[in-house]
């Protein structure tokens, strides 16, 4: 069996699945990076991706076109932040519990909207067609390099996207002004307001901008991974989206990597259910990716309390002896 | 000069907050251009609100305001600013995590290509008004790694950038050690000359008297009057300022010492920083007396406390209730060998805010019998408990039941005393007991710390409060830099000659110092 499950997992085809099943929960990580720079708690990835899934779907039906399908689903996503803010920052909720709210609508209200918008019930499979899937791309050169090529060429459009992001949101965190105000607000509110920074301001566009990075998320599931929507599609993947982010130490780089790590469980899963075999043992192959997320944390939180020790107090009972 | 002399002019500024409180009556306050102008006054005098409203952080109920003659409403910090108005928070405004070139163009950083920061230029600005000004900063340093006296500096900075012609601070050197104090005012008499006009709120005379050219006074949310700073003594000053002549004299009964309560034994404790705070401290207190702790702060006291209610474990030392050690006990055991605790941040420390006035009385003694019955409170006795405590201290509310943090400062610090001195403590730790509070509150807390004292109690006090602690202590300890600089134990004693020993200027001998510790 573990011969089998080696030769699976020694193939450039394991590596292209990791790389494909990273980008959604990439998408999310980043979404949770930026309203996390900015002292927000975006809980709400979960629910913003199943909303913004059904509507980048529904869109892209709508017009067959998957361009517009993806920019419906950013929108929407935006929205949705937008609304998040308001209640919290405007009419003063707990952000956590607006958060709460849009994960809640987005497990029942989605098969809601769904009905409403197209009769169907549960899934979209009836109305999928070519054009409102979001296209693969082979890349000129790097796909005639074997190996290389098997892995790196041949993806989603929006998945290369995803790792683009990384980079893009790296350069407008650290390197324009607007990613300053909004360091500088997720850090010591009162220092930005005071030189003239409107700290609900800032808040609203890091949330707004997550909503629309979890928007693109929502559409790469709907649109190209599940090649349509279904109720259960995306399976966790925003509060995966969040561990990630705090392994990552709240960086587009650090939640890249372990994004790519729950990529890998992801993947794992994927190939390990596949095995001769394996099919008794299927609930506990479900669970691989949960397991690492638990365990990447832990070794999250043993990290961060080294790294406290090292900086802060003598702990009591150390001390004493 | 005619009326333009003066860059601000402040009219009739009366300032009421929404609970009742009046922070500031028809304050008159003008600073004349180019001059380095004091704001005096005791903790809740009204300064810090009549800076705020200048820097328009808070709206004045009543009154105006005129920048150069010009009448003007200040709606935000933002307006002020761009009127040329800078303030330098006590606590500092900074992003730490940013370098200092990145605080200091916050909000207004140049660009390049339209899109991104201009680090580069962002720093040469730095660079450009350190120099100008005189202001040492390090542009590329973390601000999470520089001294707090660079730091002010970046404040100060900020504000130039800015444009800021004004430039208020709010007790700047309360953070400053005496080195970083003495180029501070270097830097600001410095600024004075190339034209900026400095508004000074301190409460150090000292400072006052070398820094500044004139000073305004201000008692109980009013203006008591506006000074050339050389025309007016130090001790003027104070009178004007705390309103009356003399320290008034408490009427307290001859303290009869009896056994040691409290024993500490050269303490030592280094604090993350690794900084010394406490350098082989000795003392011990005695039933029926009261021994003050003075000293400016940040001298250990802090640490002292800390340590002997169990928030913080000594390097090396001990401290004993009773014969008994009390290093490394959890507070509920210290509590039990008789301690009772009225902390400094009574806000964090002393009460549960949300909690109510009764739920706060009895916090520390919930779980006696009396106030159960089986499983449940026997609500009666807990109420009658709160009721008479709530009599015996004049802690003025409407019913037991209200919130605590809805309360005024000195009614807190009632609900905390009244539960401390009521659990029949054999030590007392006493730490700033009267900080900011109302006159009234004050005179009760002392009263009842002496009453205390001559039941029996042995009573350690702390306070910064310099008239406090000569007034209600029966024997003295000075300490400065982590040491017990001088012990008093003949009552006679005046802050002259306090400051000096708090100030590091004098120190008694080792064997007179040793005296602090009782056979």
């Amino acid at each position: 069996m573990f011969g089998q499950f080696f030769q699976t997992i020694f193939q450039a085809d394991f590596l292209f699945i990791i790389i494909r099943i990273t980008a959604p929960i990439l998408f999310a990580a980043l979404a949770a990076v930026i309203s996390e720079k900015a002292g927000v708690a975006n809980i709400g990835l979960e629910g913003m991706m199943m909303i913004t899934a059904l509507f980048g779907f529904l869109f892209a039906y709508w017009t067959q076109s998957w361009v517009v399908g993806v920019l419906g689903a950013m929108l929407v996503g935006i929205l949705l932040g937008l609304m998040m803010g308001f209640f919290s920052f405007k009419l003063k909720t707990d952000i956590i519990l607006s958060g709460i709210a849009v994960n809640m609508l987005g497990t029942g209200g989605t098969i809601f909207l769904l009905y409403m918008f197209t009769g169907l019930r549960g899934n979209t499979g009836a109305l999928v067609s070519p054009n409102i899937l979001i296209p693969t791309i082979d890349i000129p050169l790097i796909n005639k390099i074997p190996v290389l090529g098997e892995i790196l060429s041949g993806h989603a459009i929006l998945t290369y996207l995803a790792f683009i992001f990384v980079f893009i949101l790296r350069i407008f965190l650290y390197r324009t002004p607007l990613g300053l105000k909004i360091r500088a607000v997720g850090e010591n509110p009162n220092a930005a307001s005071s030189v003239g920074v409107s700290v609900t301001r800032m808040k609203y566009i890091a949330i707004a901008m997550s909503g629309a990075l979890a928007g693109l998320g929502g559409a790469f599931m709907s649109m190209y991974y599940s090649q349509g929507w279904n109720q259960g599609m995306v399976a966790g993947r925003g509060f995966i989206a969040l561990a990630a982010q705090a392994m990552g130490r709240g960086e587009p780089v650090g939640a890249m990597f372990s994004s790519l790590l729950f990529g890998l469980a992801q993947a794992m899963k994927t190939k390990v259910s596949g095995l001769r075999g394996m099919a008794s043992y299927n609930y506990l192959i479900e669970m691989i990716p949960y397991v690492v997320t638990i365990i990447g944390l832990v070794f999250y939180a043993m990290s961060i309390k080294r790294k406290a020790r090292r900086h802060q107090l003598k702990p009591i009972k150390e001390k004493l002896s | 000069m005619e009326a333009n002399e003066f860059v601000v002019r402040m009219e009739k500024i009366t300032k009421i907050y929404p609970n009742g409180i009046a922070a500031n009556r028809d304050v008159d306050f003008t600073i004349r251009k180019g001059e380095i102008h004091a704001l005096i006054g005791e903790n809740g005098a009204g300064k810090s609100t009549l800076m705020k409203i200048l820097f328009g952080l808070e709206q004045p109920t009543d009154g105006t305001i005129y920048l150069n003659d010009e009448r003007v409403t200040l709606s935000s910090p933002l307006e002020a600013i761009s009127k040329g108005i800078g303030m330098v928070h006590q606590h500092f405004m900074l992003v730490s995590s940013l370098t200092v070139a990145e605080n200091i163009v916050l909000g207004m950083a140049p660009k390049k290509g339209g899109l991104f920061i201009d680090y580069k230029e962002a720093v040469r600005l730095t660079r450009e008004y350190s120099e100008r000004y005189n202001l040492f900063v390090e542009p590329d340093a973390r601000v999470a790694d520089i001294a707090v006296g660079m730091k002010q500096k970046v404040e100060i900075l900020k504000a130039l950038v800015r444009g800021a012609q004004v430039l208020i601070l709010d007790e700047p050197t309360a953070v400053l050690t005496t080195q970083e104090t003495v180029e501070l005012f270097q830097e600001l008499k410095n600024l004075k000359e190339q034209g900026f006009t400095i508004v000074f709120i301190s409460h150090k005379l000292k400072e006052i008297k070398e820094l500044t050219d004139r000073i305004t006074i201000m008692r109980a949310g009013r203006s008591v009057g506006v000074y050339d700073t050389d025309s007016i003594s130090e001790q003027e000053i104070s009178r004007l300022m705390v309103g009356r002549d003399v320290v008034l004299k408490m009427d307290k009964p001859e303290s009869v010492p009896g056994e040691r309560v409290l024993c500490v034994e050269d303490l030592h404790y280094i604090n993350e920083w690794d900084k010394k705070m406490l350098d082989g401290i000795s003392f011990s207190v005695r039933q029926g007396e009261i021994v003050g702790i003075a000293g400016v702060e940040g001298n250990g006291q802090r640490e002292l406390v800390d340590i002997l209610f169990g928030l913080k474990m000594p390097d090396s030392g001990d401290a004993t209730i009773d014969g008994q050690s009390l290093i490394g006990l959890p507070q509920a055991r210290i509590r039990t060998l008789g301690v009772s605790y009225v902390p400094e941040d009574r806000m964090t420390f002393g009460v549960a805010q949300t909690a109510n006035i009764q739920e706060n009385m009895v916090s520390d003694r919930y779980s006696q019998k009396r106030f159960n019955k089986g499983p449940l409170f026997n609500m009666k006795s807990l109420y009658d408990e709160s009721d008479k405590l709530i009599m015996d201290y004049a802690v003025l509310c409407k019913s037991r039941a209200q919130e605590v943090g809805m309360l005024s400062g000195g009614n807190i610090q009632k609900v905390v005393v009244a539960r401390e001195f009521s659990s029949d403590p054999i030590l007392i730790i006493a730490d700033q007991p009267t900080r900011g509070i109302d006159v009234g509150a004050t005179e009760l807390i002392r009263n009842k710390l002496v009453e205390l004292s001559r039941a029996g109690a042995a009573v350690l006090l702390v306070s910064a409060d310099l008239n406090e602690v000569m007034e209600l202590s029966d024997n003295l300890i000075v300490m400065y830099n982590g040491q017990i600089a001088g012990y008093f134990d003949d009552g006679q004693w005046d802050d002259l000659m306090m400051g000096e020993y708090m100030l590091g200027l004098k120190r008694q001998s080792d064997e007179e110092i040793r005296r602090a510790c009782h056979a």
